[in-house]
């Protein structure tokens, strides 16, 4: 349905820079710390993270859930409320709406009415439940028109004509624009979502776990139509999941993201192929294969440190196979990986060379011998 | 059909001996006046003590309401379900607190499926003190329980409320819940798709290990067909209520036959397709790629109320005039694998060349 180029809009002109990642990033996230404030003490949720997200870009921020990767974004974007704070950092947004020359600005230092302008327009986001994201009284159209209304000055008719073809955009039929988010299914709910997202144009579009409740049929079909809408409209996408698998197919680059830090960044090959860090290392043995041979599966025993007060050194050192007591002490700088040849490959861990193999863990359902008793009692 | 059905061997067969069957399982339900939906259509299979077999399909395909069926919680339209080997008979009170002693169903989401105003200690007194009796005793198999899903120290969750585990011990909890009836079968519904990635595994493998400890009997309902290759015996693809391919897990996924199951495998993430799928969609015009379209431009809720012809064949890309007028039977590919497809000749032309195929036809 979206393969068909009639259905268009011609409002949304092609992207003027070529998809792929440019010298200019459009955000440029730098030394950005969340805390939430606790009686029980400081929650550091987001640690010093540095990423940037060069123009067309896909970027996949992987991570269990209460890594801080939505945390980051929504520090990122100013979403986030007390007891939330950020205590450090920038925020660089430039986008090509911006003055042209000027310095980029800093959404982390933005007046209310500066940070308007830029939601929405500049950066949106598809939220993760699209049921309660939607606003289950008011029909698809009506809360299309919201959006275009609150953004972009613009005639009732026009608006009209734009609602209807951002429908056409993501796929679903016009005569839908009556319907309430509870008449659609959940994919349905989900395209109406991204299309609210694009009704502004943004440059920017965060993608917090969109098709996380789908099903694969679903999923697939709404990705490479995210991926399809991306190349023709050039915005920049910065992907959330707990998914690695997803996003080896669909990032640029991805980013490995555990208790509050980033332990890795590289292309989705690098990621795949070289993996640095101990972490991606089990985070790439914990799904199962459809494809190929199958591999041993290992997963990854244990379970993330406390935020509260977190361990010296590295936080994944309780559950990684290789620690040694140099890891407490490690200050985890991203830094080149050294065995890789190509540039922009960073790891936090300074020990374990690409080649180097796992070690084995937890057996997987098959590598099991039928005996059975071996655990616990 | 039923024949058909009864030549094919489980896969999950030689694992043990026969726990429970489902006999041409039927459930309609009435919605509105005039209409019925069939969310399970004469569903036949088998399951093995320390054994596992996969119901593999998407969210409205009936999965959840086979499981149903098979725990008791719904009366059957038609068919019948055999617990070794003695037909089930379900109409009291008593017969059902019976029968969940030998079958025992764990849900989904184990956000909603745990009471939010009880400690974990009430989760698994609660099952053991109903099922086990007045005798047993009650804090040391508690203990236990916590110990077999690996919730260790006991001591420290057992005072602790749902709200205060995360996702994975939550499960956990309902597993252990699930056990402490002592069960021959375990039927899971989507068991770990609500846990993050890294999770899953290990529950898996801790539901692996169950299965080995008390050689149960195991349902796993899913719609991640890639962990159902790893994790199942026997393989069953469910569409609109019917079964419209099974056999050996590895057969299944490597080699799907019935159009639909290759939509499915076609459409779940593949690491190792890196580059080719999704990131360079505007070069891709593979098969695969056409079933995939094919697929997505029909409408998404599989047409359970229509009765006629094949259920997949408003989304089938092989779709032919005796698709949309007949619905295809099971038809056996080899002793253990079967796909309901009329044009298993065009759809999976390895698997069926060879055998003498006279039940269709060429169109033209």
């Amino acid at each position: 349905m979206s393969a068909n180029p009639d259905h268009a809009p011609t409002f949304i002109a092609a992207s003027p820079t070529a998809p792929g990642p440019g010298p200019n990033p459009v955000l440029e996230i730098q030394d950005l710390s969340v805390v939430y404030r606790t009686p029980g003490g400081d929650v550091r949720a987001v640690d010093k993270v540095n990423l940037d997200l060069a123009a067309g870009e896909v970027i996949g921020l992987a991570g269990e859930s209460g890594s801080g990767k939505s945390t980051l974004v929504y520090g990122a974007t100013r979403l986030l409320r007390a007891p939330a704070l950020i205590t450090s950092g920038s925020v660089r947004y430039s986008g090509r709406r911006m003055v042209q020359g000027a310095d980029p600005a800093d959404v982390l230092r933005m007046r209310p009415d500066e940070l308007r302008r830029l939601r929405w327009r500049e950066i949106a986001i598809v939220f993760q439940s699209a049921m309660n994201a939607l606003n289950p009284v008011l029909s698809v159209r009506d809360q299309l028109l919201d959006v275009i209304h609150a953004h972009l000055r613009m005639p009732r008719d026009e608006a009209r004509e734009r609602a209807a073809s951002l429908l056409d955009l993501v796929g679903i039929p016009r005569s839908r624009l009556r319907s309430y988010p509870h008449e659609l299914s959940g994919g349905m709910r989900q395209r109406v979502m991204i299309a609210m997202a694009l009704a502004t144009e943004p440059e920017v579009v965060i993608m917090d776990e969109p098709t996380t409740a789908l099903d694969v049929v679903v999923q697939r079909d709404i990705l490479s139509q995210i991926v399809e809408l991306k190349e023709r409209l050039g915005f920049s996408i910065l992907f959330i999941t707990h998914d690695l698998s997803l996003l080896l197919e669909l990032a640029d680059r991805i980013a490995v993201m555990y208790a509050g830090q980033l332990l890795e960044i590289g292309t989705a090959e690098q990621i795949q192929h070289e993996p640095s860090h101990p972490y991606t290392r089990g985070l790439l043995n914990s799904f199962p294969s459809l494809h190929g041979p199958r591999r041993e599966l290992a997963g990854i025993p244990g379970s993330p440190p406390d935020l509260r007060n977190p361990p010296p050194g590295c936080p994944f050192l309780p559950r990684c196979g290789y620690g040694t007591a140099a890891c407490r002490e490690v200050d985890m700088d991203l830094l080149p990986v050294t065995a890789s040849k190509a540039p922009g490959h960073v790891t936090a861990c300074p020990f374990v060379l690409p080649q180097t193999s796992v070690p084995g863990k937890s057996g997987t359902p098959e590598s099991q011998p039928e005996t059975g008793g071996e655990l616990g009692t | 059909m039923t024949e058909q059905t009864q030549v094919l061997t489980s896969a999950a067969a030689e694992r043990g001996p026969l726990a429970m069957e489902a006999i041409s399982v039927s459930k309609d339900f009435r919605i509105g006046r005039r209409q019925t939906l069939h969310a399970v259509r004469d569903v036949s299979f088998n399951l093995y003590r320390g054994a596992v077999v996969a119901l593999v399909g998407e969210s409205g395909s009936g999965k959840s309401t086979a499981a149903r069926l098979l725990a008791g919680q719904e009366r059957l339209t038609s068919g019948a379900i055999r617990l070794d080997g003695k037909p089930v008979e379900v109409t009291s009170r008593g017969d059902f607190r019976r029968y969940k002693s030998y079958v025992q169903l764990v849900f989904q989401d184990p956000f909603s499926s745990l009471n939010p105003v009880h400690t974990v200690r009430y989760h698994l007194q609660r099952p053991v003190k109903l099922h086990q009796g007045k005798a047993a005793n009650v804090d040391a198999e508690v203990s236990a329980l916590m110990e077999q899903v690996r919730l260790t120290p006991a001591k420290h969750f057992l005072a602790k409320y749902p709200h205060e585990l995360s996702g994975g011990q939550r499960q956990r909890v309902s597993f252990a819940r699930a056990l402490a009836a002592r069960p021959s079968v375990l039927l899971a519904d989507e068991p770990v798709s609500m846990l993050d990635v890294s999770i899953r595994l290990e529950m898996l493998s801790l539901l692996d290990d169950l299965r080995q400890r008390f050689r149960l009997a195991m349902l796993y309902i899913t719609h991640d067909i890639a962990s159902a290759r790893y994790f199942a015996d026997e393989v069953l693809v469910m569409y609109a209520g019917e079964i419209v391919e099974r056999g050996p897990a590895e057969e299944v996924t490597q080699q799907p036959a019935h159009p639909y199951t290759q939509l499915l495998v076609a459409s779940a993430p593949d690491p190792d397709n890196l580059g080719s799928a999704l990131r360079s969609r505007a070069h891709r015009t593979s098969a695969q790629d056409t079933t995939h379209r094919q697929g997505s431009q029909a409408p998404h809720k599989p047409e359970s109320a229509t009765t006629v012809g094949c259920p997949f064949s408003p989304r089938c890309p092989l779709a032919d005039d005796r698709c949309h007028r007949e619905d295809p039977a099971l038809v056996q590919i080899s002793a253990t694998r079967g796909a309901a497809c009329w044009r298993l000749d065009v759809a999976a032309p390895e698997l069926v060349s060879g055998s003498p195929d006279d039940r269709r036809t060429t169109a033209n």
